[in-house]
């Protein structure tokens, strides 16, 4: 019979000039249509005269550019910590499966410190551009023209214990916090799991467990509280309880297909050859469930939405939907995430061979990518927002780079965690 | 000799030599009617050659049945029948209906599904099942050919062959 033992377990990932130089040419062509659409931006900017009438601010071309920085900057710490989240979920569920493949997770990670300071750069230069609540005069009770009443009562989420509308300490604090509560148990989980290689039995598995199942606790609530930091206080007036729940479903469902999409990169390149079409076949169905869990979380949020039609709530869905710029990009994003998930992964063909995943994984990326858009940019931009080469440099720029430091990190160390106690009944999976 | 009728039975202990059995007999020319255990063992249908269920294409199709059912029903409820007007929504609000459309979908390829695999699987009401041999319900795997579809081998060399794929017992049984 055969064993996993029979394969090159110390096999590391050669990150060769060639899969470098594609990964530059994304790089570089999404740096070209990011300033090609800077340029369009600060030379064509037709709409200004039209901003200054309707809104009394005025629309600078570096607004959509910060826009575009911070839905990049949710979206691929999302995915970074995704890899962190699925990899615990296989320690805590004592997973056997997955055992060829929880490297590819890990490696996702490696992305969290360069968000840190992404994330924190940005909300430093682009604050007053990107979230209306920074403002100072919204909590000025004597500024009879801009105080906010609603605003003022949700003001110490931002500024406590310090005075409103000065510096967001208990932000700023969160904010650090997440990165810093994710990225330790990034390391730690990293750390544990290449020493493992050195050792035999299954004790760093069971210390590894018991840090999995902590960091699933403080998972879930930073998930959910990031989620509102980052994105639901856009619309600062605007809430729904479903928010953290929906950003970690469009997180999960792009996580899960970056996970795929590198397993099956790698098999394709001749490594991971414990890893069959059994492992792919699970991860998958991942895809296909997750992508029908986000799509039931969606339409939960909208249904209450909708049906009770509350101002204050539906304003939310009016903005995006009522909107010439926003509303062809719901379909956009419902036709991405649910139609196409559900009806190519339905079969198990589908899930077994690589060409079908490969599509419809890339395409979830994009769709998950159009998620997030329609969270930023209706509340920061307004009319001013779109889809265009900004939006597409952007991505391809931050997606490339994702990239490379992932597959940076599998070069680094060993493919597979080859001590891992459960590798033998991995290599045996069967469905 | 008539089909369906008369069987040699082969008795295994252990599910790993019935797998290998399994691959023997087949490959020594000899045609297995049926193999039953007591538990689902991985990997017996590739070896037995079976082909993959049809069943979901049948769920499938109940699943679109009660979709449409579902929106026929509630459009002629709301629209036709008997239009209310409720929380100032149109007759024919489509978001408000994916809730039943939901649940009739998943109810009609759940029943559906179940009743095309209790009628192609022998398993109506009245039907008489066909017991190979009792202890297949608790602790042995039984494996069953026919022997008149195996007419060209000879009861005792099927016998023989049983034995020496690890076949604890081998038994014939007949049936009315």
């Amino acid at each position: 019979m055969a064993h996993v033992s029979n394969y090159n377990l110390d096999q590391k990932f050669d990150f060769t000039a060639s899969t470098k130089k594609a990964l530059f040419i994304g790089l570089g062509i999404g740096a070209v249509l990011l300033i090609l659409g800077i340029l369009m931006a600060i030379f064509g900017g037709g709409d200004h005269g039209h901003a200054e009438e309707a809104g009394g601010h005025a629309f600078h071309w570096y607004q959509r550019l910060y826009a575009n920085l911070w839905i990049n900057n949710v979206y691929f710490t999302g995915i970074a910590v995704i890899g962190v989240f699925f990899f615990a979920i296989q320690y805590a569920a004592q997973a056997g499966w997955s055992a060829g493949i929880l490297r590819v997770m890990l490696s996702l990670g490696n992305w969290l410190p360069i968000a840190a300071v992404l994330m924190i750069v940005t909300f430093f230069i682009a604050n007053h551009d990107l979230f209306h609540w920074t403002h100072s005069y919204l909590f000025d009770k004597d500024d009879l023209e801009h105080y906010d009443k609603i605003i003022d009562g949700k003001g110490s989420f931002f500024y406590w214990p310090m005075e409103k509308g000065t510096f967001p300490i208990f932000y700023i604090v969160r904010m650090f916090a997440f990165f810093g509560i994710w990225i330790f148990f990034f390391n730690k989980l990293k750390n544990l799991s290449f020493a493992e290689d050195d050792l035999t039995g299954s004790h760093n598995w069971s210390v590894i467990r018991k840090w999995s199942a902590i960091f699933l606790i403080l998972f879930g609530i930073t998930s959910s509280i990031s989620a509102w930091d980052w994105v639901m206080s856009i619309d600062t007036h605007w809430f729904s309880t479903m928010f953290g729940w929906y950003v970690f479903a469009s997180w999960f469902v792009a996580g899960l297909s970056v996970i795929t999409l590198i397993t099956v990169f790698l098999k394709e390149k001749g490594y991971l050859e414990m890893v069959n079409e059994n492992h792919i076949h699970d991860l998958g169905k991942f895809v296909f469930a997750f992508s029908i869990f986000w799509t039931y979380i969606w339409f939960s949020q909208f249904l209450l939405i909708y049906y009770a039609n509350i101002p204050e709530e539906s304003v939310y869905f009016v903005e995006r939907l009522s909107s010439d710029v926003y509303s062809p990009f719901i379909f956009v994003n419902l036709a991405l995430n649910f139609v196409l998930p559900f009806l190519v992964l339905m079969t198990r063909d589908a899930k077994r061979h690589a060409i079908f995943l490969k599509v419809v994984c890339s395409l979830i990326i994009l769709g998950h990518w159009f998620d997030f858009f329609l969270m930023v940019q209706p509340g920061t931009l307004g009319h001013n927002g779109g889809f265009g080469l900004m939006e597409v440099g952007m991505l391809l720029v931050f997606a490339s780079a994702f990239g490379f430091v992932a597959l940076k990190s599998l070069a680094k160390n060993k493919l597979v965690a080859k001590n891992h106690p459960m590798l033998e009944e991995s290599y045996h999976h069967h469905i | 000799m008539e089909r369906d009728k008369n069987f040699v039975l082969g008795v295994f202990e252990d599910e790993d030599v019935l797998l290998e059995a399994v691959a023997k007999v087949r490959g020594s020319g000899v045609k297995i009617h049926e193999v039953y255990s007591p538990f689902p063992v991985h990997g017996l249908d590739e070896e037995l050659g079976y082909k993959r269920s049809k069943l979901p294409i049948a769920a499938f199709l109940f699943g679109m049945l009660g979709t449409c059912l579902a929106l026929t029903m509630q459009f002629y409820m709301m629209k036709i029948d008997w239009p209310m007007i409720i929380g100032g929504k149109d007759h024919a609000g489509l978001p408000n209906f994916i809730p039943v459309t939901f649940e009739l979908t998943v109810l009609l390829a759940a029943f559906g599904m179940v009743g095309v695999f209790m009628i192609t699987s022998n398993l109506k009401p009245w039907a008489q099942p066909r017991i190979f041999d009792l202890r297949i319900t608790d602790d042995k795997h039984v494996m069953a050919i026919d022997l008149a579809t195996n007419a060209a081998v000879g009861e005792a060399q099927i016998g023989d062959i049983l034995k020496s794929c690890g076949a604890s017992e081998v038994n014939k049984k007949s049936f009315e």
